[in-house]
């Protein structure tokens, strides 16, 4: 396909997916690849140095700091990515129906789109995690609630222009039915609007996970995750101010990771910006 | 939500733009005042027991009615709505004073941050942004672009606690946290304003290389004006879409102070917020959930109207 030709092709989008493949991997199989339990504290080896027994180092109550920042990855980035998909889950289809179907449905999921997206999406997670409580599972819900919105008028919007265009109006008129049209040949074009903005999105859950996670209104001590971690180094900041270290940039190189493959794909599916850019440049 | 029709005048645009505010600060209160309601534990007992006092099962029934919590759904929605308006959100339940003594003391530490924050963002923003178009493609250009990369990316929790570590226990230049004076205000509105820069000096960067383009730019070079002329005609033709997406992010830097002052203990409503989060203190979550999306409701407005005084159809009507 000339998409994967274009993309394989782009040094950049093949590097970040690298990087998050093998990220991925390593938190799967965390329970195989780290050295240590990531929960059991041993007290008489806190702080240790960086060794071949413990390649980053302990924490505060002696826990092994790689094997943390691996578990951590089930927390943060796989959660993430469940929060992405149930997002685009609920946008594509809510999208899709408004957008074909128009009439009252249309209406009425639009207006209610507008309610929500009439709140900053930091506050709207901000009020759910609050009326619900603290945890990792509302922290998910929230923000889900928080992006659905987003998705389901973008997705609506550019269902309604792939709706005019002549080759929809022919299988109409050829009698395919609603699903036939939908699946083959609404969504695909569908699909590559939004996924760039999903890559992108991406990033940004993983940064309002760890974020939640840092202020303690996320995931619970003892479970790891890098936010988390980070308020844990907080608090021996003036001692052990290196412990601040390794939590940070895992986010960070996750984060870049993100944005620039979303960066990536948006000059491969839309060549029309990456040539204004070339301009631009 | 509001588009502009075929031959409107801007009087009429605003009007309509106003009055289709209202249907949206319905729909927010609703929310707000929903949330609370699908909230898996119930108020009543929630203030007993930050009161100290055992729910019981009369305990909790006095409660009840004392909070109006055995009234019907929408009478309970109608009469907040109205007490709202009064400016009455009800009583803290930690420490019973009434919510908006205490959001009212809060607001004006996170204001002071806010807009030292924005400040700093609008300062720093057009400097770097324009300095990189201008001087497109050298070594300044590149440096900056690679800072601004890391800045979306970079979480600012993280940022603020490195901030902390260099400037306060390392050098012992500004205070670690709390608000005392104006130092201490000037790393938390740094932390706060990072990611507003890398957005907008790439905004005003991009819009600024797109402009160079334009026909008129071309125009003026063939008619012999200075350079400096130039750019002058670039930035401000570039200005006006990145300012409309500046003021849209001003009730964002407003919620976005939750983490920051939590990390440099600043005491504005987004610890308030969070504190009450903690203490399940939903009148408080409540009020600030309110106050933010119609500050948010507000801004729009002001950007949209904003921006339709600017456009230039507004000359081909008259």
């Amino acid at each position: 396909m000339i998409f994967w030709k274009r993309l394989k092709s782009d040094k950049v989008a093949v590097i970040c997916i690298s990087v998050i493949i093998v990220v991925l991997l390593l938190g799967i199989f965390a329970p195989l690849v780290a050295p240590h339990n990531p929960i059991e504290p041993h007290i008489n080896v806190k702080f240790a140095n960086i060794s071949l027994d413990y390649p980053l180092g302990t924490d505060h109550l002696g826990r092994c700091v790689l094997s943390r920042l691996l578990y951590g990855i089930q927390t943060t980035v796989v959660l993430a990515l469940v929060t992405m998909g149930a997002t685009l889950l609920i946008g594509t289809l809510l999208g899709v129906i408004a957008g074909y179907f128009r009439g009252w449905i249309d209406e009425v999921i639009m207006r209610f789109c507008d309610v929500l997206l009439s709140f900053p999406s930091e506050v709207m997670i901000l009020a759910i995690v609050g009326m619900l409580g603290p945890s990792l599972t509302h922290v998910v819900i929230a923000n889900i609630a928080a992006k659905w919105a987003w998705y389901t008028r973008m997705i609506r919007s550019s269902v309604v222009q792939y709706m005019d265009k002549n080759y929809i109006r022919f299988s109409k008129v050829l009698g395919c039915n609603a699903s036939h049209i939908i699946r083959k040949h609404l969504l695909p074009n569908v699909v590559s609007d939004i996924i760039v903005l999903a890559t992108l999105d991406t990033g940004w859950v993983i940064l309002n996970i760890s974020g939640l996670s840092f202020l303690g209104l996320g995931v619970q001590a003892p479970t790891p995750e890098w936010g988390m971690m980070l308020n844990e180094a907080k608090n021996i900041m003036t001692t052990h101010p290196a412990q601040m270290l390794a939590p940070g940039l895992a986010i960070l190189i996750i984060v870049i990771a993100f944005n620039f493959l979303g960066d990536s794909l948006r000059d491969v599916l839309d060549p029309k910006y990456s040539q204004h850019r070339a301009v631009a440049k | 939500m509001v588009d502009w029709k075929e031959g409107e005048t801007t009087r009429n645009y605003i009007l309509r733009r106003l009055l289709a505010i209202i249907p949206i600060l319905i729909g927010i209160s609703f929310l707000a005042f929903f949330l609370i309601s699908i909230s898996p534990s119930d108020p009543a007992e929630v203030a007993l027991r930050v009161g100290g006092i055992t729910p019981t099962h009369e305990a909790v029934e006095t409660m009840r009615s004392e909070l109006g919590l055995d009234k019907p759904f929408l009478v309970r929605y109608i009469n907040w709505l109205v007490d709202s308006f009064q400016g009455d959100f009800g009583n803290s339940y930690i420490n019973k004073r009434p919510v908006l003594n205490e959001m009212s003391k809060a607001l004006p530490a996170t204001i002071a941050l806010a807009v030292t924050a924005l400040i700093i963002t609008i300062v720093v923003s057009i400097a770097t942004g324009v300095l990189c178009a201008v001087h497109e493609g050298s070594i300044f250009d590149k440096i900056i672009r690679g800072f601004i990369f890391f800045g979306t990316a970079m979480p600012n929790f993280w940022v603020g606690l490195l901030f902390i570590w260099m400037f306060s226990v390392k050098f012992n230049i500004f205070p670690t946290s709390g608000m005392d004076g104006v130092k201490s205000v000037i790393l938390p509105a740094i932390t706060l304003s990072l990611t507003y820069i890398s957005t907008y000096a790439r905004l005003i960067r991009n819009n600024m290389i797109q402009n160079k383009h334009e026909n008129y730019v071309l125009y003026a070079r063939a008619r012999g004006l200075k350079e400096n002329t130039i750019h002058r005609h670039i930035f401000v033709n570039s200005l006006q879409s990145s300012l409309t997406a500046l003021g849209m992010s001003i009730p964002k830097l407003i919620a976005g102070t939750v983490i920051v002052e939590n990390i440099f203990a600043w005491p504005g409503i987004g610890r308030l917020c969070v504190t009450a989060i903690f203490n399940r203190d939903y009148p408080i979550i409540q009020a600030y959930v309110l106050l933010m999306a119609v500050l948010f409701v507000i801004c729009n407005l002001l950007v949209d109207i904003f921006s339709a005084v600017l456009d230039p159809r507004l000359g081909q009507e008259q």
